[in-house]
């Protein structure tokens, strides 16, 4: 990939030639000299080249090592049935997609991740958007606040979900116990044990785990409104409820839609919590699309199967990334491209 | 009348911006607002913690209890345990060795492409843009087996802390860009007059700058290589796990010992908690960088 890019900026040379390297010293050496773009111009190209490989270089070998090398094995892997030992010889062509798109288990995965990807902007952009609405106002204790939300997203996935398993524990659980005490009944397998209600305690966990991201992004938004758009529609008498809904909520338009991005590409990669918490189980009632590969590659060792799935888990990304890009983040992306 | 719209007009954004904690219906529900959504936030961490102080007869008595008496024994329990101690130094040595890689690495890839220009200089950009969309979990199968077996670093350190870095360069290399392009020019033309080459340039001038920028990738880096499970996950045993790691496997392994899950839990978060509180105005400007572009 370096490479690549180098070669290109060598065959490319003469038209950036001009830019900075001849300004400084060379041209005060030989003021005016006609043959200023001739040999010099290239020693100091040909430097800048080198500067640049040199300090792009280690990041490009270690992501490449790590990141590019591993997925491209995956997508080679995905193409052969392979179970860990010897080399890749048993190529089965497309079959372990096939395998892998009729397998009720991971079909039910996909549909778990996207149950997730929207439910999490559907219930976090509104709870986050009315909690940093209702804190962004000068108030007692406020920066103590903003530290206390952001507690829960700072904690490790692992740390948060061992906590949850405890809390949820049916029958000894603190919640079965305050649900007991008011008189509430709670399901007899527990929360995460019962295979209808294992996606949405899940979904409770997942709120409490990220919503204080939301709402520390959107209070940084709403910083960025200026002060006088506020006094301005107070004068002209505008209520709290239309100051929010006609200024601020637009102007925050950026930092929500940046947002609902995080948010999905984290929904589609969820794989911690859902491990500890309940491994995709009851009957594969939580799996979702990085569980299910877990599972085959490291427990099962179906490497191939593995493989096909981590691709259509990226495809599947990448495809909502694209989408989201287009319908949603264009709107903020635009004016720039057009400064550029 | 027209007194009274007076006294309105001038008393409004006193009463607005001067004195922030007057006892108005408005103010008294977003107190209560608040405190309800701190309460929710806190609660499940305070009951770990207040739960590593009772015994688990206490526990399963009275779910909703607070400790009564008092029991240290978990707590002592946890400490004492080397293990916990062997997981809290493992978890120190791969998240500084993580963060180490990715400040040096991605300030240095961060520098040309903010400030040289070449083309290819945004194709290249591009790169670690895309990278942003590839989560580690689509490459761990493959990359469990590079690491144990290509480069035999299965079960150390280094193993798990490569990778971890490769995967939180493109957010490093997205958030120091802007912050290297934001450096004014005159900057680097003094520097280019009084005869610095663009090394000096990098070394003298750019890396004291953007130290604010260095340590907000840093601390960035240093949770989420704190926080990791899956990679340290596949790739260490025994002693070498983690702490997140020793925290999923003490609850399972002792999963009827609700007490000592609890003490095991809280202590674990505390060194996470502390970085966080110390570092806080840090991890939210960079999170906020990152949303902002």
């Amino acid at each position: 990939m370096a490479d690549d890019v180098t070669t290109r900026d060598v065959a490319a040379s003469p038209a950036t030639s001009p830019a900075r390297g001849a300004a400084g010293r060379t041209s005060r050496v030989r003021p005016a000299a006609p043959a200023r773009g001739g040999r010099r111009g290239v020693n100091s190209q040909l430097r800048k080249r080198l500067e640049i490989v040199f300090f792009v270089a280690p990041a490009l070998a270690l992501f490449g090592l790590f990141v590019i090398v591993p997925i491209a094995t995956a997508v080679q892997m995905s193409l052969f049935r392979w179970k860990g030992i010897g080399p890749l010889v048993d190529f089965v062509g497309l079959r372990n997609y096939v395998s892998v798109l009729t397998n009720d288990v991971f079909t039910g995965a996909v549909v778990h991740n996207l149950v997730i990807v929207g439910l999490s902007i559907l219930i976090q952009l509104p709870l986050g958007l009315a909690i940093a609405l209702l804190l962004n106002r000068r108030m007692w204790g406020q920066s103590a606040l903003r530290t206390i939300i952001f507690v829960p997203y700072v904690l490790a996935e692992v740390v948060a979900g061992v906590i949850w398993l405890q809390l949820l524990q049916p029958q000894y659980g603190v919640i079965d116990g305050i649900l007991d005490a008011v008189g509430l009944g709670s399901p007899e397998q527990g929360w995460l044990g019962d295979p209808d209600l294992a996606l949405w305690t899940l979904m409770v966990v997942l709120t409490w785990k990220y919503l204080g991201l939301a709402v520390i992004l959107f209070l940084a938004g709403l910083q960025g409104v200026p002060e006088e758009l506020y006094e301005a529609a107070q004068l002209d008498g505008a209520t709290w409820w239309q100051v929010q809904r006609k200024i601020t909520i637009p102007l925050l338009g950026p930092t929500l839609r940046t947002w609902g991005f995080l948010s999905m590409i984290g929904s589609l990669q969820l794989f911690d919590m859902v491990w500890i918490l309940t491994r995709g189980g009851p009957a594969n009632a939580t799996t979702t699309m990085a569980t299910f590969l877990i599972n085959e590659g490291t427990e099962r060792s179906n490497f191939g199967i593995a493989g096909a799935a981590s691709v259509v888990l990226f495809v599947v990304a990448l495809f909502m990334a694209v989408l989201y890009q287009q319908l949603i983040l264009r709107r903020d992306t635009r004016p720039e491209t057009g400064r550029n | 009348m027209s007194a009274s719209t007076m006294n309105d007009l001038s008393l409004a954004p006193t009463t607005r911006n001067r004195r922030p904690g007057s006892l108005r219906p408005t103010n008294v529900i977003v107190y209560g607002i608040a405190l309800v959504v701190v309460a929710l936030t806190l609660g499940p961490v305070i009951y770990g913690v207040l739960g590593g102080f009772r015994t688990n007869a206490q526990l399963a008595e009275t779910p909703a209890g607070l400790p009564d008496p008092w029991v240290l024994d978990n707590y002592v329990g946890v400490l004492t345990n080397p293990t916990f101690w062997q997981y809290t130094w493992n978890s120190v040595g791969v998240s500084l060795i993580t963060t180490a890689v990715v400040v040096v690495f991605g300030v240095m890839a961060a520098y040309p492409l903010a400030r040289y220009e070449f083309k290819g200089r945004e194709g290249l950009f591009m790169v670690f843009v895309v990278g942003l969309l590839f989560p580690a979990t689509v490459a761990i199968v493959p990359l469990f087996i590079l690491i144990t077996q290509n480069l035999q670093l299965g079960n150390t350190w280094i193993g798990v802390a490569l990778p971890q870095a490769a995967f939180a360069l493109p957010m490093t290399v997205v958030i120091l860009r802007p912050f290297l392009m934001a450096l004014p020019k005159e900057l680097e033309e003094a520097a280019m007059i009084d005869g610095a080459s663009r090394i000096g340039f990098f070394w003298r001038i750019l890396i004291p700058l953007s130290g604010p920028g260095m340590v907000t990738v840093g601390v960035l880096a240093f949770v989420a290589s704190w926080n990791a499970y899956l990679l340290p996950l596949l790739l260490l045993q025994g002693d070498m796990k983690t702490l997140p790691l020793g925290v999923a496997d003490f609850s399972s392994e002792h999963a009827s010992d609700t007490a000592g899950v609890f003490a095991f839990t809280s202590l674990a978060m505390i060194p996470a908690l502390v970085f966080f509180l110390a570092m806080q105005k840090r991890i939210v400007n960079g999170l906020q960088g990152a949303v902002k572009g």
